[in-house]
């Protein structure tokens, strides 16, 4: 029998690995009997959507004005440094 | 020739820069870090410029480099402080067990119901109260975290590229998750619970 532990591990595995069919089984027999597993299966499964919601947003939100422009200078600058040096010195 | 497809490195900054730096940014979380992702990345396309395909467009080959560039930050990172692994499944061990499960295995409280997820993901409240949480994760579980559920890497690159196995990737990810869960369950259910009460 899987206690709550064991069966918290596997569900968070599954995210990860596709589980064996006896922990499949084990866990599904578990998770009929156990209102708070079913509960934290269905967190996990939300707590996924909602990290790759927060991911998306970020990249939308951060605008490009966000890109300073002394540290676009200072890369310009390293930008142009080693393209000199590598028409200076041809391989 | 390759110049007529990827414009001249002159031209990438200003064509792409912003793009790599709000990517870099993103990730990395650190306004020094990002504009250091970003310096390697064009730095490495000059270099690798002639290796360049035209198979993708320039920005999609840049932005491929600049995820390599920011694991790589990660793993230096993780690198410089050996011990941080260690600590950080003690860290992680201190967000877990007792707190959680009862000696038996059993939860030490019955898990409250959060409603409808699709309402959930829909409330801005509960997304700040998410990025409060990562943002109070020990820092490496947060940065594992993050390539792994934001930036979608798989297990088998993030084990390879940051030198662990992936039972203990596994460890520290389902410990990540209880704590995130915890975090979340106290500080957004039970508030909305207690708002519901009032």
């Amino acid at each position: 029998m899987l206690t709550c532990k064991d069966a918290s591990h596997l569900i968070s595995e599954n995210q990860e690995r596709p589980l064996g069919f006896r922990e499949r089984w084990s866990l599904r027999m578990h998770l009929w009997m156990c209102v708070s597993c079913r509960r934290f299966e269905r967190q996990m499964t939300l707590l996924r959507q909602a990290l790759r919601m927060l991911g998306k947003r970020a990249e939308d939100e951060t605008d490009s004005s966000g890109f300073p422009p002394e540290a676009r200078e200072r890369i310009r600058k390293a930008l142009a440094e080693r393209n000199s040096q590598t028409h200076d010195h041809p391989h | 020739m390759t110049d007529s497809i990827l414009g001249s490195p002159e031209t990438w900054l200003d064509e792409h820069g912003a793009a790599l730096y709000k990517y870099a940014l993103v990730h990395t979380r650190d306004q020094h870090k990002a504009e250091e992702a970003v310096q390697e990345t064009l730095l490495a396309a000059l270099q690798a410029r002639d290796r360049f395909s035209g198979g993708a467009s320039a920005r999609t080959w840049l932005i491929g480099i600049l995820k390599h560039k920011i694991i790589d930050m990660f793993r230096h990172d993780a690198r410089e402080v050996q011990l941080d692994e260690a600590d950080d499944l003690a860290d992680a061990d201190e967000m877990q067990d007792s707190d959680n499960f009862a000696s038996d295995g059993r939860w030490q409280h019955k898990l409250s119901d959060w409603g409808n997820p699709q309402e959930l993901l829909e409330r801005g409240q509960f997304m700040i109260i998410l990025q409060r949480c990562m943002d109070a994760l020990p820092p490496r579980l947060a940065r594992l975290f993050l390539l792994r559920e934001v930036m979608e890497e798989n297990t088998e690159d993030i084990c390879q590229e940051l030198a662990i196995t992936p039972t203990n990737l596994w460890t520290m990810l389902y410990r990540t998750r209880l704590g995130l869960r915890r975090c979340l369950d106290r500080n957004w259910v039970g508030n909305a619970m207690q708002a519901a009460q009032r």
